[in-house]
């Protein structure tokens, strides 16, 4: 309630719903690599579960001897996508290669590749040498080769002298050690890890952390290692892989991927953000909150609505008095965090958050301002909502179950099919879905400094985006109703389908 | 939309010998039952299976005198049974685990001899053969069934809410009343529901206990075997049907009764 | 003073309840017991000269030992076969996706919830038809009986080895599989040990059902002349009820009073090392 900044919370669509992945054009710069250095790839992969989509036609290369983190929250597609890696699951479309040959239906027996499951996942009747000895065994290797690798193994983990220990009596530390030394000890091309320090307390999870990767490093083999802790992303990989609904959302080195967020989604669930919504007036310059704005970002069309991120720490105070910065702004509140303070700052309406190391007090005006390279501008995901549909009537066009009145100044004849197109400002909510043409749920909000975008989906799952200035609760039934001057119905045009959004 | 047939190994392909022996052990029987209970002697599709069994008066009393004795046996046992249970469940004989066990060990013995036992007994001690003998007789063999569950949910019952219930002033009878005895509810369904239906079942304790006049419905599915009336499937077959409705009727009660005691907060789980 | 009165009233109380229901139960099998060591027509005669007459006479009777031997046979085979398939099908439908699981669970339930004459008729028909409509030459006999048992005993395997297997790490299977051991490998080196103890359960629960099933096994063994101890004494009704039935029924209580002794022994036993164990830890 007291921070306002930014709610993505999709939680909720896999309670209530049937998912439906927005259809939107992340940035996903990735540089071809060659085909050598391509240890797994996988290509307009989707999985569905129940008639839901977890993974959303995804391509992805990983290269040879990288440590790839896959981040993203709960439910995002991750574990699924980990696990179609490893082959415990299949996918419901496309194909999975591990070393350019296609694996997507070899079992997982036959994978050159081994997973540390997020709880070990160790067998509680086999002691640790035993399990660490398992997967040899079936490869039916000399005894005396086992024995040499296991204590190798041990040695690796800082185990030896466990190996007759019973699993069950192992710390959950030293049961991840075992775990980790049990698919090690199988020498795979690519190590997968789920979540594997979920399960541990603070203090060693960083111990394992530094240990993973060191190992990483003088093992030189690909890591896979999915976690939804951002900061543990961030430290460890070479390479993060961001992930919401099924859908990859940018991948890039971590400083990357703190400092050029592709889009809202990335700069909020990296770490703390303010995200604000502004139009790019000319190169260089963006506006926002009334004030415009120096910033390094070019090659957006005049007055693009676009939506920028500004890290907290990037923000600086002054004194009210002061000639710098660029808005006036009162303190909501400010608390001493160690090494700075944190500052909720309220300016034109919008509540930054702020880092420094300046004191502040509760209430007082301050000016702030940022500097150019600290505002990093994003496209806007989508700006228009376009749906696909049919004329039914002299004023009528039907898409997404309902029956929409429009101005049919084209003449559209009756049964033609057409894109309808709506601005985000032009759909109206109401709270009785009776009220409204049809009904949906809200399944997202995001706060963009003065309005809340809303996005909703229909009972024919599709999705709205909607510029509101009401909050609206998730998962709540509301009804949508369109303002007829603002819904532009064209007729549909085959070739130009490519072009089209939805 | 190519659809790629999946080679992988799924876990759940484990199940497959299980399903293949319920679909054809479990599901086509059932099938059939249907399927003879409308299939007269030469084959064609009739109603007359179902005619015989609705018109004559005494298949109806028979049905009538199962619910009786199955109503009356089920209410004698759980007043029998839930004392036990609270019994049992509560301050120093929860403890002793041998006693519990006491109570079910007539339960690995074969029921037949146990009512062979017990005719003897009433035998002895000058009992007559009749509705009384076979009611107790039904509820001698069904008592640990009754027992258990009912048993299982008061012991594993957390007692704070026994205990909040005295602190916020009521008295012990009140506290059973209003607290104790609606939480073991889905105990006493489940010991219900082990009862209620199989006592439909039941003939060969009708036959050892009662007399010729007291007698259960299934009775009549086995008297069809048992004097050779060869190719009467067909009314043996409505029957088990009306019988297949009854139990349906009855389980979607349970299941409902259950459910709506469930929704206060679960007092533990019937094992 | 009062109240001290009044509880151990209760408490006496009480006692009697148990007492008079444990007396109720244990009677007549007492008395079934004291007179198998007798001569005396019925329970409750003159009981005469202590003797073993009955128990020579129980191991001449052909026809209750033929039965006594079916019995055991269906049961152990019935309860073998019901724990392979419930094992393994507790197995796959934990791994099922919840929509599949349900129906599977439903259908599983209809054996236990269905009445079970309404059950035996539905066994009786399916041989009918095999027989005489599908013409396959298969009748009536000990082996039909083995598998009716194994069927309706095979989803109570079913619901005591899915508890545990609830109670696993989730990813077992798949870390057998993942460090390279085949489905067949992985069910018998992994998942195998995990679920003995409930598999043993799950025997036991089967053989004893099987052992107690009267009805499927009367409707079914009609006209295949296999007799189980239920329909040996079920048929003494009409004729004339031998009196070594006493006897049998007086080994049968003492071998589940023995085996459920030794086997409340060996859990406790268990149960104190592994409180033991964690008491290392």
């Amino acid at each position: 309630m007291k921070n306002p900044f930014i709610r993505i919370i999709e939680k909720f669509r896999k309670d209530k719903a049937p998912k439906q992945v927005i259809k939107t054009e992340p940035e996903v710069e990735q540089l071809p690599l060659k085909k050598s250095d391509r240890i797994i790839e996988v290509k307009n992969i989707t999985k569905v579960f129940d008639g839901v989509t977890v993974i959303d036609n995804m391509n992805l290369s990983i290269k040879r001897g990288e440590f790839v983190t896959l981040l993203g929250p709960s439910g995002c597609g991750k574990t699924t996508l980990l696990r179609i890696i490893a082959g415990f699951e299949t996918p419901t479309e496309g194909t999975v290669y591990i070393e350019n040959v296609d694996v997507t239906n070899t079992p997982p027996y036959n994978r050159p590749v081994n997973t540390v499951f997020q709880r070990y996942a160790l067998f509680p009747h086999l002691n640790v040498y035993k399990n660490i000895a398992f997967g040899l065994k079936i490869k039916k290797m000399d005894k005396n080769l086992i024995d040499q690798k296991v204590n190798a193994a041990l040695k690796m983990v800082g185990l030896e002298g466990y190996g007759y220990r019973d699993v069950t009596s192992l710390s959950g530390g030293q049961q991840q050690r075992v775990a980790i030394a049990r698919a090690l000890v199988c020498e795979p091309k690519v190590l997968l890890l789920d979540e594997p320090l979920g399960a541990l307390d603070l203090k060693m999870r960083k111990e394992m952390q530094e240990e993973l990767m060191a190992m990483h490093k003088r093992l030189g083999i690909t890591f896979i290692y999915v976690t939804h802790d951002q900061e543990e992303a961030l430290t460890m990989s070479d390479t993060v892989v961001v992930i919401n609904d099924g859908v990859v959302q940018q991948i890039g080195t971590s400083k990357k991927i703190y400092d050029e967020p592709a889009n809202a989604f990335v700069a909020d669930f990296i770490g703390e953000s303010n995200i604000i919504s502004g139009i790019m007036v000319r190169d260089f310059c963006v506006s926002f909150l009334g004030e415009e704005f120096s910033c390094v970002d070019k090659g957006f069309s005049k007055n693009e609505r676009v939506d920028l991120v500004i890290r907290p720490e990037d923000i600086s105070v002054y004194p009210e008095d002061s000639p710098k910065g660029q808005l006036v702004g009162q303190v909501v509140s400010s608390i001493f965090k160690g090494t700075f303070y944190q500052m909720e700052i309220l300016c034109n309406g919008y509540q930054f958050t702020v880092q420094s190391t300046k004191e502040t007090k509760e209430g007082q005006t301050v000016r702030i301002g940022v500097k150019p390279d600290g505002i990093h501008i994003m496209k806007k995901l989508r700006s228009t909502n376009k749906f696909f549909g049919e004329v039914t009537g002299e004023n009528t066009v039907t898409f997404c179950g309902g029956d929409f009145t429009f101005r049919n100044t084209d003449n559209l004849e009756i049964g033609a099919s057409v894109v309808a197109e709506i601005g985000f400002d032009g759909i109206e909510l109401t709270d009785d879905e009776e009220d409204g043409t049809i009904g949906a749920y809200v399944s997202q909000t995001l706060y963009k400094g003065t309005y809340y975008q809303v996005q909703i989906y229909t009972d024919t799952d599709e999705d709205f985006y909607i510029d509101t200035k009401d909050e609206w609760d998730l998962g709540d039934r509301v009804g949508v109703k369109i303002n007829p001057d603002r819904l532009k119905v064209e007729r549909y045009d085959p070739d130009g389908e490519e072009a089209r959004e939805e | 939309m190519k659809k790629k047939k999946a080679k992988v190994f799924r876990p759940t392909a484990f199940a497959f010998p299980y399903l293949v022996v319920t679909v054809v052990f479990v599901i086509v029987p059932l099938i059939l039952v249907l399927v003879y209970a409308f299939r007269g002697e030469n084959g064609s599709f009739t109603f007359d299976n179902f005619r015989k069994v609705f018109t004559e008066t005494e298949t109806l009393r028979q049905l009538v005198q199962t619910l009786e004795l199955a109503a009356l046996s089920t209410v004698v046992c759980l007043l029998i049974a839930y004392p036990v249970a609270y019994i049992l469940s509560s301050a120093p004989f929860k403890k002793m685990a041998i006693l519990a066990l006491l109570f079910i060990i007539p339960m690995w013995i074969n029921f037949m001899l146990r009512i062979f036992a017990l005719q003897s007994l009433l035998n002895m001690i000058g009992l007559k053969k009749g509705f009384a003998a076979a009611v107790i007789g039904i509820v001698y063999d069904f008592f640990p069934y009754m027992l258990l569950p009912i048993y299982n949910v008061l012991s594993n019952m957390d007692k704070s809410y026994v205990e909040a219930s005295r602190d916020l002033g009521a008295n012990g009878v009140k506290t059973f009343f209003k607290v104790t005895l609606p939480l073991s509810f889905p105990g006493v369904i489940s010991g219900v529901s082990m009862m209620f239906m199989p006592i439909f079942s039941s003939y060969a304790i009708t036959k050892m206990m009662g007399d010729m006049n007291t007698t259960v419905i299934g009775a009549k599915i086995a008297n069809l075997f048992e004097y050779q009336n060869y190719g009467n499937y067909g009314y043996g077959s409505a029957l088990s049907f009306v019988l297949l409705i009854v139990v349906l009727l009855f389980m979607t009660l349970a299941n409902f009764l259950t459910r709506r005691s469930q929704k206060a907060p679960k007092g533990g789980k019937a094992a | 003073m009062k109240s001290k009165a009044s509880s151990r009233l209760f408490l006496i109380l009480k006692w009697v309840i148990l007492l008079v229901v444990l007396a109720a139960i244990y009677l007549p099998l007492i008395m079934i017991i004291a007179y198998s060591f007798s001569t005396a027509k019925s329970v409750g005669g003159d009981f005469g000269d202590f003797t073993f007459v009955l128990y020579e006479k129980l191991f001449q009777n052909k026809t209750l030992l033929t039965a006594a031997k079916n019995t055991v046979i269906i049961g152990l085979v019935s309860a073998l076969l019901s724990t392979i398939l419930g094992t393994t099908a507790a197995i796959g439908i934990h791994y099922m996706r919840r929509k599949t699981k349900a129906a599977v669970d439903a259908a599983s339930q209809i054996t236990i919830v269905n009445t079970e004459i309404v059950t035996a008729m539905g066994f009786f028909l399916l041989m009918i038809f095999v027989r005489d409509t599908v013409r396959i030459p298969v009748n009536f006999s000990i082996w039909w009986l083995i598998i009716t048992h194994t069927v309706i005993t095979m989803p109570y395997v079913v619901l005591t080895v899915s508890p545990r297997l609830k109670q696993l790490n989730p990813n077992l299977l798949e870390a057998s599989m993942d460090l390279g051991a085949g489905p067949m490998r992985s069910l018998v080196t992994v998942m195998l040990p995990q679920l003995a103890g409930a598999m043993i359960s799950g025997f036991a629960l089967a053989f004893t059902l099987s052992l107690d099933d009267f009805v499927v096994t009367n409707i079914n063994s009609f006209g295949a002349n296999v007799e189980t101890i239920s329909t040996y004494v079920y048929s003494g009704i009409r004729k004339k009820m031998p009196s070594d039935i006493r006897a049998l029924s007086t080994i049968i209580f003492l071998v589940v009073l023995i085996v459920l002794i030794v086997y409340n022994v060996i859990k406790n036993k268990k149960a104190k090392n592994e409180a033991r164990k964690n008491l290392l830890k």
